[in-house]
């Protein structure tokens, strides 16, 4: 058996690939640009803004990693050779499907990579919430402590009740982790899961109101579409335990703000753990900064050096999918 | 039954910083006559004889020699929680004294708390927290990462009650597990959690990215890790306490944060608790300290105060005690 001939493909002949930048605070991790450079001749907002007609046309493939960049018409239009928008996580609710596909360009996403770790991300926030880790914290630094109260108490995780509305890839990752906790796990989906599936995680289907009275933990797992956004407004708020936790690492638009601040305020539930509002950040004013029963992270469900460069990896093969006509992995279609 | 008909239980004090709660105080006064500390020594002749229990709760009263010589008639103490490194179990001996802890209540809780700390910790969410309420964010950056807890490897040191749990918490994050215990639990047991066995503690710490400390202070386990342990740990790795402060020479813990030797701390348990308030452990970013709250649960502490006194009633009762501490 003869060696196959090694072609190195120059960097001219690989198909251009635009990012928004590279390091700093916006642009893609070097290493993972590093890893785009193995396949795609990569060109920056900024090298096409300086150059849009020359540069334009060598783009086939766009890389959107935290939202960059920005996919409007004016950009869709000066890029003739574009076919496939490849997103770094699995929300695209911030690309507007249906004008993308008006100009013949396919969009993909990354359920594989982000679930581990968004999973991991919904039980630290529960966990973190039910035990009051972000207070306890505060407390155990305070110039002002000289001792530790006895009766200064959270709530337990183990044995408690987690109602998981959304059970999708992530939301079953969280039932298979909170199983391990000996919780019982209630879950509302769009569609039931199989048998098996739900015995091997032990989780019961319930009716959304049925899940929202009997949990002790609520954990928003879904996507954000016209069907989920307010999905959890003054009503839903109203049907939960006034002991109750709200766990959102969906999409802030799920919720309705105004509702869960009222609820929170009122004590209609007692705590909310929330990777994700809208907007993010909040602006500084804003009232979810202020109470102590909330805590609030920066988008990071999928902030780890594993998870970032799963999805630069699962990104690539999708787009190189779309490239060299094969079947694609994870292609998002308009509703 | 009549008050005086009920056997005389010794407790510090009713609420406050360390009391016995007022909830639990109604419940403990149905079965028992609850005598406190003041009542006590301002009545000592009398009252002295007529105890027959101490109910202690946050390692209060404190039991020294003098008390033990004026309670002719003690015959067992109930401590809360597992640890009882602040007894002295020779002496309590001497006077024929019995002593029960709570060792298998506390262990859901702990085991959380262990895992909340390895999760709080790996994905920066104090950190993480601060950005999103302070004052200054005007954007979440990108470059802001954390580390994987999924997939990653964990070594646990203690494989007790406690740690037994975390292994099965930790098992489901399809996390690898290796640890060191005393003796090593059965073929069984181990291949539930998946865990792997390390008879010398330094293979544990060489491969684990998470070290998860989960044992008895003894004369033995003060401070098991030191300068020498933590620099075999990887320096990507988290330290997490939930055992005892003095576990860990603090100092050595410090000075290896500061030269990251490690990468962070997750500490539940310190020495002394509170730390005083210029302790450099407070100051560092790379490290997460909550107020001793492994087993600070609502029905934990009801189901501790049932168990104490269920020691207590058989230890009067001359009947076999639950979770007698033997020496």
């Amino acid at each position: 058996m003869g060696q196959r001939p090694i072609y190195v493909m120059a960097e001219q002949d690989l198909p251009g690939l635009l990012i928004m930048g590279i390091g700093g605070t916006h642009g893609v991790q070097e290493s993972l640009a590093a890893l785009l450079k193995k396949h795609f001749s990569v060109i920056t907002m900024k090298e096409l803004l300086e150059n849009k007609k020359e540069v334009g046309k060598k783009i086939q493939c766009i890389f959107v990693s935290e939202f960059r960049p920005t996919i409007d018409q004016e950009l869709l239009e000066s890029l003739p050779n574009l076919k496939v928008i490849g997103n770094s996580g699995v929300g695209v609710d911030h690309l507007n499907l249906k004008m993308i596909s008006n100009f013949g360009v396919r969009v993909t996403n990354t359920p594989h990579a982000v679930a581990d770790s968004t999973a991991d991300m919904g039980m630290a926030l529960m966990l973190a919430s039910a035990r009051r880790l972000v207070e306890g914290s505060q407390i155990a630094v305070s110039p002002d402590t000289n001792y530790f109260a006895a009766d200064w108490l959270g709530v337990e995780v183990t044995r408690a009740t987690l109602g998981i509305i959304g059970m999708g890839r992530i939301g079953y990752k969280v039932a298979q982790r909170a199983r391990a906790f000996e919780m019982k796990i209630l879950y509302h989906n769009r569609n039931r899961r199989s048998q098996e599936e739900e015995q091997a995680v032990g989780a019961c289907y319930s009716e959304m109101e049925d899940l929202l009275q009997q949990s002790d933990f609520v954990m928003l797992v879904v996507n954000l579409t016209p069907q989920t956004e307010k999905l959890i407004g003054k009503k839903e708020l109203g049907l939960m335990k006034p002991t109750a936790t709200l766990i959102n690492i969906s999409r802030g638009a799920v919720i309705d703000q105004d509702a869960l601040v009222e609820a929170l305020q009122n004590k209609t539930i007692k705590a909310a753990a929330l990777d994700v509002t809208y907007p993010e950040p909040l602006p500084r004013n804003h009232p979810l900064l202020k109470l102590n029963n909330v805590i609030i992270t920066p988008h990071i469900g999928t902030a780890t050096v594993q998870a970032t460069h799963m999805m630069a990896e699962e990104a690539i093969a999708n787009m190189l999918s779309v490239l060299n006509c094969q079947p694609i992995p994870s292609e998002v279609f308009p509703q | 039954m009549e008050a005086q008909e009920l056997p005389c239980v010794l407790i510090d004090c009713i609420g406050g910083k360390h009391g016995v709660y007022e909830d639990h105080a109604e419940f403990l006064k149905e079965r028992f006559c609850l005598i406190t500390m003041k009542e006590y020594l301002e009545n000592k002749n009398f009252l002295g004889k007529k105890i027959r229990a101490i109910y202690m709760w946050y390692h209060k009263p404190v039991i020294n020699e003098e008390l033990l010589q004026s309670l002719p008639n003690l015959k067992i103490v109930a401590s809360s929680g597992v640890g009882i490194d602040h007894l002295d179990l020779s002496l309590l001996s001497s006077y024929g004294v019995k002593v029960s802890n709570t060792p298998f209540i506390v262990s859901t809780d702990t085991a959380d708390l262990g895992m909340a700390l390895m999760l709080a910790s790996s994905r920066r969410l104090v950190e993480g927290h601060q950005m999103a309420i302070s004052p200054d964010t005007e954007y979440f950056p990108a470059d802001w990462l954390g580390a994987e807890v999924s997939g990653a490897t964990l070594g646990i040191i203690g494989m007790g009650t406690i740690g037994y749990k975390v292994a099965e918490r930790a098992k489901a994050f399809e996390m690898k597990i290796l640890y060191h215990n005393r003796k090593q639990r059965n073929k069984e047991e181990e291949r539930a959690v998946g865990a792997t066995y390390c008879k010398k503690i330094d293979d544990l710490l060489q491969q684990a990215d998470f070290v998860m400390l989960v044992v008895n202070l003894t004369p033995q386990t003060h401070k098991l890790i030191g300068k020498r342990e933590l620099q075999l740990m990887k320096p990507t790795a988290i330290l997490i306490n939930i055992s005892r402060g003095l576990v860990v020479d603090q100092d050595a813990l410090v000075e290896a944060l500061q030269n990251k030797v490690i990468k962070a701390a997750a500490l539940d348990v310190t020495y002394p608790e509170p730390l005083p308030r210029d302790h450099p452990l407070l100051k560092l970013k790379n490290v997460i300290i909550t107020p001793h709250i492994g087993s600070a649960t609502v029905k934990t502490r009801h189901l501790m105060k049932e168990n104490m006194t269920e020691s207590i009633q058989a230890g009067l009762a001359g009947l076999p005690i639950p979770n007698e501490v033997l020496l």
